[in-house]
């Protein structure tokens, strides 16, 4: 992976990796013998896309996905985030082919089961990063958040 | 080591069905023959006519006769039809589902391939009620069959060795869904393919095989090379399932490896004359995909049947 | 009323299906005693002790599924699950096997014993032999039976009845189908997994997207075509009389609008599947079922809203409910 001038918001993500790592140490156990696979996450709207790895928890943005990745994960930004707190069903995703899943499916699932057990808050989680502005930071988010979210099929009918 | 021959399992056309059990009867060296319609209720008038002569033929000829009884029991004919059969004298009923076992309460009974059977517990749970002859689902492993063998040495243990695999069963005729027509008025279309339908992938790999509500595999299996494992580990019968092919040869072939008269390599070949362009498996029995034919592992078996001679 | 039967996958889900309103939480434990053996699925002992409290302390009632058939010289792991899961304080035990039905009616007499689908009693002959033998108090009816069948069977049997309403069709008999099997060596019935995820492949094609198990090609989607579930059933194949959706159409199983049949025809409980699904669909699906319950027994009538967004291939059917089905 080359070095990109993405490292501001790589640091801040995986900032936010290690928090809900500290703050749900359970988390990762349901990744089991998955645990150390590397996932590639490719937000389709976005120029870029991540590698996360959870144990030892570990991101980094990169412009375009490596090879050798156990698994690949695609799907709008507005999906992913809801997919990480929970808020879309992932399989309901997949047979709306707005989800798309390449390579180890066994982990896909063994993380997808994690994330959706932990309950993460991405709003409380960016928040408590930003410490004194974390409420803004919050705010910010949370407008943001329901823009996204707002546009996905599955939630908006189902809710 | 005993052989037995399952009942047919597709639409065969009823002289036909008749005449290929006076065949077996006759000329086919088999031990148990289980007989009877149990894929489809809808079916069963056809051959009911015959069963008597049938019965009578093969008990003349030395056989024991099992009647099989229905695989899905749904609707009141086939509850009635399941207790008319529990009913039956003078041959054992072959339980294909529990629908049987209350009406036969307690009296000695075989239990077919189509009875989750998976562990001694359960296999000592039916021995206790009756059961004198169980044949295990074809998905068990040979570490499980033996297991079970073991646990109920008073109960013939029997092992699903040649035929298509009976893969599952359904409420819903593929058959009659494949041809657009209901169920209900089906018009037997299941009777066009004696052997089955095939089904295969979209990239034209050969798959499963249709039977009207049935499901089985397109391999056939063929445990000739593991017969000698087999009886190692308390089997005490192995079942031909008929296809539509020259089956007194399937079953002079199994006789003839069990004594010793040909090796496992030449009666398999033998089996390809007899059911060619099907392919063999015996996955299952090894705890791999249930189409996978190891002949590696036939040659293993084989050296061990050699040793225990006639089986 | 008739109770609604909640799937949870996660201690997270069991939450979640409580909120919304589920009479009854179902789920097992993390290994294949169970019929859902997924990945990153399932309870632990110690969640399953404290999911039990939770629904508890919420007047929900927590139903164990230890649903598969015990492996050969191994019973004990089956056996370990029935205590742990009474001792923790289960509502009822839901069991496939006679084996395990047979231990825990010995072992546990005062315990509850649910009939699982994966039985596949079909009948009320199948069904007495169960409450006779050991005691069961309720059959989950296999997905094979009409409306009015079903009615038969309450009519004739001394045990309630539970039937799906929402969520994964199986076409074949439940617990005697081994078509995932013979395609990759895992056993529904042994290792307690459908299609097993290791055996799944995605692949991206100049055709659209194909999905394999086990090396046999399930199906191919056009880029904007729903999908469903990579399992063989419900898969694209071809034969000498036609190709297509040999056995069944990627569908699931949306019986909202059977309910008052349902009712009628003398149900005790209704079970939505899914324990490998997420948060989302539990809370909206139940949700939508508490909704469709309430305006059953108030006579009016509601807009509740769609659940196709969570349906395989973005359809439902009425299944075997409705005749016509087979």
């Amino acid at each position: 992976m080359r070095p990109l001038p993405l490292s501001p918001l790589q640091l801040v993500l995986a900032g936010v990796l290690q928090r809900i790592h500290r703050r749900n140490p359970a988390i990762f156990d349901r990744l089991g013998d998955h645990a150390r696979a590397r996932f590639g996450i490719k937000p389709i709207d976005l120029p870029f896309a991540f590698v996360v790895e959870a144990r030892p928890p570990r991101l980094s943005v990169v412009r375009s996905l490596p090879h050798g990745l156990d698994a690949r994960i695609s799907a709008s930004l507005a999906n992913l985030l809801a997919l990480l707190e929970g808020r879309l069903d992932g399989d309901a995703l997949m047979f709306s082919r707005e989800l798309v899943v390449e390579g180890d499916v066994e982990a896909v699932l063994a993380l997808r089961n994690a994330i959706d057990d932990a309950q993460l808050d991405l709003a409380t989680e960016l928040s408590s990063l930003f410490g004194p502005l974390g409420a803004p930071a919050r705010r910010a988010f949370e407008a943001a958040r329901g823009r996204v979210i707002g546009s996905s099929g599955q939630g908006e009918q189902s809710r | 080591m005993q052989l037995s021959l399952g009942p047919v399992l597709y639409n065969w056309a009823p002289e036909r069905w008749r005449d290929f059990y006076f065949r077996i009867a006759d000329e086919a060296p088999v031990d148990v023959v289980s007989v009877g319609e149990i894929v489809c209720s809808k079916r069963s008038p056809f051959f009911a006519d015959h069963i008597p002569a049938v019965v009578e033929r093969l008990q003349s000829a030395g056989k024991q006769v099992l009647l099989g009884s229905l695989i899905l029991v749904s609707l009141r004919r086939e509850r009635r039809q399941t207790e008319e059969l529990a009913a039956a004298e003078g041959v054992l009923v072959e339980v294909n589902d529990l629908t049987c076992l209350r009406a036969l309460a307690g009296r000695p009974h075989a239990i077919g391939p189509f009875v989750n059977i998976y562990n001694e517990a359960s296999a000592a749970f039916h021995a206790a009620r009756g059961a004198r002859r169980i044949c295990l689902p074809p998905e068990l492993p040979l570490t499980s069959v033996a297991a079970i063998a073991k646990a109920i040495p008073d109960v013939t243990t029997e092992v699903f060795a040649f035929g298509r695999v009976p893969l599952a069963i359904s409420a819903r005729c593929y058959h009659a869904r494949l041809h657009k027509l209901a169920k209900d008025n089906c018009r037997f279309v299941c009777e066009k393919d004696p052997d089955g339908l095939l089904l295969k992938t979209l990239e034209q790999q050969d798959f499963l095989t249709i039977n009207g509500v049935q499901t089985l595999s397109h391999t056939c299996a063929n445990l000739l090379g593991e017969a000698g494992l087999l009886h190692e580990s308390s089997v005490g019968s192995l079942r031909l399932s008929p296809q539509d092919c020259d089956m007194v040869v399937v079953a002079r072939t199994f006789r003839d490896v069990l004594d010793g008269r040909e090796d496992a390599d030449g009666g398999s070949r033998r089996l390809a004359a007899a059911y060619p362009s099907v392919p063999f498996a015996n996955g299952f029995l090894w705890a791999e995909p249930g189409h996978v034919y190891r002949q590696a592992r036939s040659g293993e078996a084989q050296g061990s049947a050699a040793q225990t001679g006639s089986l | 009323m008739m109770e609604l039967i909640c799937p949870a996958g996660t201690p997270a889900a069991l939450k979640s299906a409580i909120d919304a309103g589920a009479d009854a939480i179902y789920c097992g434990f993390n290994d294949e005693t169970n019929a859902r053996n997924f990945p990153g699925l399932n309870f632990s002992r110690d969640e399953l002790r404290k999911g039990i409290a939770l629904a508890h302390g919420r007047g929900a009632r927590v139903l164990v599924a230890i649903n598969t058939f015990p492996r050969a010289s191994a019973v004990d792991i089956w056996h370990r699950a029935v205590d742990d899961a009474v001792n923790a304080g289960a509502d009822a035990l839901i069991l496939a096997d006679i084996g395990v039905m047979d231990y825990a009616a010995r072992r546990h007499p005062n315990q509850r014993l649910h009939v699982s689908v994966q039985a596949a009693a079909a009948n009320p002959d199948a069904i007495a032999f169960y409450a006779e033998n050991f005691g069961a108090r309720r059959v989950v009816l296999p997905r094979v039976l009409s409306v009015p069948e079903i009615a038969e069977i309450t009519r004739e049997s001394a045990c309630e009845t539970e039937v799906f309403v929402f969520g994964g069709l199986c076409v074949m008999a439940e617990g005697r189908c081994s078509l995932s099997s013979y395609a990759t060596g895992k056993s529904p019935n042994m290792q307690g997994v459908c299609s097993p995820p290791s055996h799944v492949v995605y692949e991206q094609t100049a055709e659209g997207t194909k999905s394999s198990l086990g090396g046999f090609t399930i199906n191919r989607f056009a880029a904007s075509e729903p999908a469903g579930y990579p399992t063989l059933c419900k898969g694209r194949f071809s034969t000498a009389q036609g190709a297509g959706y040999i056995f069944e159409d990627p569908v699931s199983l949306d019986a909202t609008t059977l309910l008052r049949g349902l009712r009628d025809a003398g149900v005790t409980a209704l079970k939505i599947e899914g324990r490998q699904r997420g948060r989302a669909y539990v809370e909206s699906v139940v949700r939508h079922f508490r909704h469709a319950l309430a305006a059953l027994e108030s006579g009016s009538e509601t807009d509740i809203a769609s659940l196709k967004p969570f349906t395989e291939g973005q359809a439902s059917t009425l299944g075997a409910y409705r005749k016509a089905w087979r």
